[in-house]
């Protein structure tokens, strides 16, 4: 049983986040994204971690996707990208190599490590289902009292900062530089990055 | 893996098991369905009455089979898609936003002596069993959780439609949605405050072991739950998102036959549920006395559905009384009062909570709390005056500014 | 009911560095919210007072960790020793300095608000929660207050496009690397079962892993990370972009404030935490290093805007300080704070010169615009001139005793060829401070650029006050090393 939802919910969290990276309508990319975040609430539930599916459901599902959604519409970008032409010569590649030498370095992970993976004793489970969430109010608490109040202050830097670059001020705006060609650079995307 | 503390799950799972729990599925959807039925006769008929009106009365015995016939007639008419619709998306919209609204219904408990101590087990084919669908720990989360997915179905709707009438009415929805969800949660984190968990069944039967949460929590946050439910429901007065004047029809403006039939179903099925759901959160649920011992297991059901009644109608009621919000009226009332005061309440009994368990006198702490909040209600609102204020300088000075200067238009 | 929980211990005297820098951002942020024209005197004046309050309270606090010695608190979340003392005094200067400049800095651009001192009270107690984090969760938090702090600072010129640009790189960029140091941190996670570092370093102490393949695929992943932050080749190409964008005080803080917490965290993660693989990651740090002062110097030569030059000129401090970081010795640990201190103020005094230079608009970073400067600012061309050596590493200035003591740690734990590359390296980026110096004195005032006026008080202030420590340091080396051989840092479960 477990072993069945385990694969059928890893079979949805791995569709979907391959369809974020194909999708070419960002629109439709965001939806997949949500289908691999309800994947993972059922590794949650699957893990007992029934707090911790609910609220992956309820804020990333239904708070953070939804604004990515917000600015996708708002925005009008909504429409498939011609990626045909390539901003940095040579980029594309580059990232190609980077990408699978980072997989590679993961898979290798994995597969070394078959039967040790962590060496470490595994942690104390968190308690059955109707407990842990009981238990993780607990830890918040007390092991990790200080990161919830720095959250605070995360937070607060995060609204203050949308507040302040959200802000459109009266008088004359500097205008826009003058190109900056001629001047000799390392950074190859200087010189088509400046013309907004 | 514990999906309910249903006792019906708890010795092991065999086919009778799996039958109930088929039942009570089936039950609950075939319920759904006649009560939506009944919901839209009942508007209908109850603001003709409001208005001085007769209402449907053709179909029917007092027209009660108004809303059969009109859902015959949608399921005959011809279905169309428009040609700028994103096609996958345009079909799957409304089956995202009628899902959740039956969903969600799936962890109300109906029915189920709660009085005298009682958890409100009903023996079910020799199996004691809740009168829910599923109890799963995290209950009210479930719910929320199921209300946030059910923003989808609104905005993919309008955004799929590929036509402009539509994607504003999805904007407008999702935004008021999202908005009045964080006051929702607030208020019912109050109640899980009072509670002790997140369990609808826990819920119900702490409820009928000391006071509903209506007075346990000090109805304000029921009062917030109202409010913050009509506009989740997008019901009027918060009915922006399908505001006829402006918007045409909202976010469905385009859909049509089956795929608009999906979608008047699950906005009725949501008002349902969410009585439902504020009658177990904040009325004790099914809790009621018991008149008559003969046929006992009827009298939580009754009561359930009358308290559920009482709620429909307020909604009704509201939208044959009351205009619509303007825009940043709702999201002024939304930002700026509900999500505050809710917070406010909840730090309050909070704190009631603790000192309570730590022995303190409650009257100074009730002071003290209350000259905290209003306290913060005053930097909040003092806040907010100077900001007004700056905005209308600012503008003052813009317009001097660009008087004269020709270009009258504005980036749209 | 409440179930009896034991609420850890708080050591509060130790918080009171970084609650200082938050109340302060906060109370500034409700009286800007409630008050209607503040006098535009107040935010710098309040910053300033918060940064200086900080950095008195420090000295009875390195008296008491000297006498009680290191404490942990807060579930052994958090720790207090010199090192994050020292830091911590590092970060109150580079704020100080920063909302100095800024006060002339930001009506002389018609910017109003008072958002640039939040933040930058904010990021500042964000810099000090990584500098004394004792869990990896901890230091994450406090990366993040720090850097989304500094990516919007980035921005706050609104009347720049450049500035939009400069935090869109530097954001995206920055999150990026999160991610990466996210996932650093999950794989440590799961390699030894604690988040906690204490707990982590006393785990591998006790236990040789079977299979470390995970342990060091996050340790990796939190090199990357932290890298990032602290711009290191590979990992700097956001820097000349976003220091030649950014509102000019925000860059004296971004190079002095976040490049130390930022160091901070790599020697409490990796020297501390991860001590036991230090033969591990040593190379990496070596190769890094190298590649970060030789990519550094050479490029920074071919500038022509200044502060993409001292852009590039960061980058070659940040491979200095590597080299002393990778000793993963108390000595190498004393020569990079004491590095970083000396740098902080090169640094801040640097671009509190380079405000000035710049002039209404924030945009002429030519070299055009500092020729001739020996005749027209005398002053502060003088200034700008120690400075610089300083920053060139010449003797008799810190920068000179501060290089040497990396180097030596470098010696001392016989990475001789690093030594040898670093060397020369300083040698090169010397020719990009004396580019700088012969602009100024020898060559001629290009026609059409008129004399600036008066030089604001708070640039003024911040420019002679680092250019005179800097020569005090050169001159009198020992206080300073001191405090910075001092100031070991240390691990202690809580």
């Amino acid at each position: 049983m477990e072993v069945a939802v385990f694969i059928v919910s890893a079979v949805v969290v791995l569709s979907g986040a391959l369809g974020v990276l194909l999708a070419r309508n960002p629109v439709h990319a965001a939806l997949f994204l949500v289908q691999t975040l309800f994947g993972v609430a059922v590794l949650f539930v699957l893990l007992d971690a029934t707090f911790l599916a609910a609220v992956q459901v309820m804020v990333y599902a239904g708070a953070i996707v939804i604004l990515f959604l917000f600015v996708i519409m708002l925005l009008g970008v909504d429409r498939a990208d011609d990626l045909g032409i390539e901003p940095i010569a040579g980029q594309r590649p580059l990232a190609a190599v980077v990408g699978m030498s980072l997989a590679g370095l993961l898979a290798t992970v994995l597969l070394v490590a078959v039967d040790g993976l962590t060496g470490a004793p595994a942690g104390t489970p968190i308690g059955d289902a109707g407990d842990n969430t009981r238990r993780l109010g607990e830890a918040l608490f007390t092991d990790m009292v200080f990161a919830v109040e720095l959250t605070a202050i995360l937070l607060t830097v995060a609204v203050v900062g949308a507040v302040a670059l959200a802000r459109r001020l009266s008088g004359p705006m500097q205008p826009l530089p003058v190109v900056a060609i001629a001047e000799v650079d390392d950074d190859p995307d200087e010189a088509t990055g400046d013309d907004s | 893996m514990i999906l309910a503390a249903d006792p019906l799950l708890v010795d092991g799972i065999d086919l009778t098991v799996v039958l109930i729990v088929l039942l009570k599925a089936g039950v609950a959807f075939a319920l759904l369905l006649v009560a939506v039925m009944l919901v839209i006769w009942f508007e209908r008929k109850l603001i003709s009455d409001m208005q001085n009106r007769i209402g449907p009365a053709l179909a029917g015995p007092w027209g009660i089979l108004q809303t059969l016939a009109d859902g015959i007639k949608l399921f005959f008419k011809e279905d169309l898609l428009p040609t700028r619709a994103d096609r996958v998306v345009f079909r799957l919209a409304p089956y995202l936003s009628i899902i959740p609204a039956f969903v969600a219904f799936a962890i109300v408990p109906v029915g189920g002596d709660f009085s005298d101590g009682g958890d409100g087990t009903v023996s079910m084919f020799g199996r004691s069993t809740f009168l829910q669908v599923a109890d799963p720990p995290v209950g009210v989360l479930f719910f929320l959780a199921l209300s946030a997915v059910a923003v989808y179905g609104v905005m993919l709707a309008g955004w799929s439609s590929g036509s402009k009438y539509p994607l504003l009415g999805s904007v407008r929805a999702s935004a008021q949605m999202i908005s009045y969800e964080a006051a929702l949660g607030l208020a019912i984190a109050t109640v899980f405050l009072s509670s002790g968990s997140l369990s609808t069944h826990d819920i119900v039967v702490g409820q009928s072991a000391t006071t509903w949460n209506v007075l346990a929590t000090g109805i304000v946050p029921f009062g917030i739950f109202l409010i913050a439910g009509t506009a989740e429901l997008n019901r009027p007065p918060f009915d922006l998102v399908e505001a006829e004047q402006e918007l045409v029809g909202g976010f469905h403006t385009e859909y049509s036959s089956i795929r608009f039939a999906l979608f008047f179903l699950s906005e009725f099925m949501n008002m349902i549920t969410m009585s439902a759901i504020a009658v177990t959160l904040f009325l004790g649920g099914p809790a009621g006395p018991i008149v008559t011992q003969r046929v006992a297991w009827v009298w939580p059901l009754f009561w359930f559905f009358l308290k559920v009644m009482a709620f429909l109608f307020t909604f009704v009621w509201l939208r044959a009384t009351l205009p619509r919000f303007r825009y940043d009226q709702l999201m002024d009332l939304g930002w700026k009062v509900l999500i505050p005061a809710a917070l406010g309440w909840f730090l309050l009994i909070a704190t009631l909570d603790v000192a309570a368990d730590l022995g303190w006198p409650t009257i100074p702490v009730v002071i003290v709390g209350v000259l905290v909040l209003w306290g913060g209600a005053s930097l909040l609102s003092g806040a907010v005056r100077k900001a007004q204020a700056e905005r209308l300088e600012e503008a003052d000075r813009g317009a001097d500014e660009t008087a004269g200067s020709a270009s009258g238009l504005g980036e749209a | 009911m409440i179930a009896a929980l034991t609420t850890p211990y708080v050591a509060w005297w130790a918080l009171v560095p970084l609650i200082t820098f938050a109340v302060a951002g906060f109370l500034l942020l409700t009286v800007a919210s409630l008050v209607r024209r503040l006098p535009a005197v107040l935010a710098p004046a309040w910053t300033a007072v918060a940064g200086l309050g900080v950095l008195l309270y420090l000295v009875p606090m390195w008296s008491r960790v000297g006498r009680d010695g290191a404490d942990s608190f807060l579930a052994g979340t958090v720790g207090v020793d010199r090192s994050s003392i020292f830091v911590t005094g590092i970060l109150a200067v580079a704020v100080i300095a920063a909302a100095l400049i800024s006060r002339d800095y930001l009506p002389r651009e018609d910017l109003p608000g008072v958002e640039l001192y939040v933040l930058l009270l904010m990021s500042a107690a964000g810099g000090v929660v990584m500098a004394s984090a004792n869990d990896l969760i901890v230091l994450f938090l406090g990366l993040e207050i720090l850097s989304i702090a500094v990516y919007v600072l980035a921005a706050l010129h609104l009347r720049r496009i450049e500035s939009q640009e400069a935090a869109l790189k530097y954001f995206l960029l920055g999150a990026f690397s999160s991610a990466f140091l996210l996932y650093g941190i999950a794989l440590v996670y799961g390699a030894t079962g604690s988040t906690n570092m204490v707990r982590i370093s006393a785990f591998l102490a006790q236990n040789v892993l079977v299979d470390d393949a995970m342990l060091l695929a996050g340790l990796g992943l939190l090199l990357v990370g932290l890298g990032f932050k602290v711009a290191v080749v590979p990992f700097h190409a956001w820097t000349p972009d976003v220091y030649q964008g950014a509102p000019t005080p925000v860059v004296a803080w971004m190079a002095a404030g976040v490049k130390a917490a930022g160091f901070a965290a790599l020697m409490r993660v990796f020297v501390l935490t991860l001590g036991t693989y230090v033969s591990d990651w040593r190379p990496a740090f070596q190769v890094i290093a190298a590649a970060t002062v030789l990519a550094g110097a050479v490029v920074a030569v071919v500038q022509t805007d200044v502060k993409r030059m001292l852009a590039y000129s960061s980058i070659v401090h940040a491979g200095f300080i590597l080299v002393g970081l990778q000793a993963a010795t108390d000595r190498g640990n004393s020569s990079v704070l004491a590095y970083l201190a000396v740098y902080a103020f090169l640094t801040v005094g640097s671009f509190a010169v380079v405000t000035v230079v710049s002039g209404t608009g924030d945009a002429s970073h030519g070299l055009d615009a500092y020729r001739g400067m020996g005749r027209r600012h005398p002053a502060l061309a003088g200034v700008f001139t120690v400075l610089l050596l300083g920053q060139a590493g010449i003797p008799f200035t810190g920068g000179f005793v501060v290089k040497l003591g990396v180097l030596a740690a470098a010696v001392d734990g016989g990475a001789y060829w690093l030594a040898g590359v670093a060397m020369l390296a300083a040698a090169v980026a010397a020719f990009v401070y004396l580019r700088l110096l012969v602009a100024m004195y020898l060559e001629e005032v290009p026609s059409g650029t008129e004399t600036s006026g008066a030089v604001p008080l708070g640039a003024l202030v911040v420019a002679v006050a680092s250019a005179v420590i800097v020569l005090v340091v050169g001159l009198v080396p020992g206080p300073l090393l001191d405090l910075a051989r001092d100031a070991v840092p240390v691990l202690v479960a809580g």
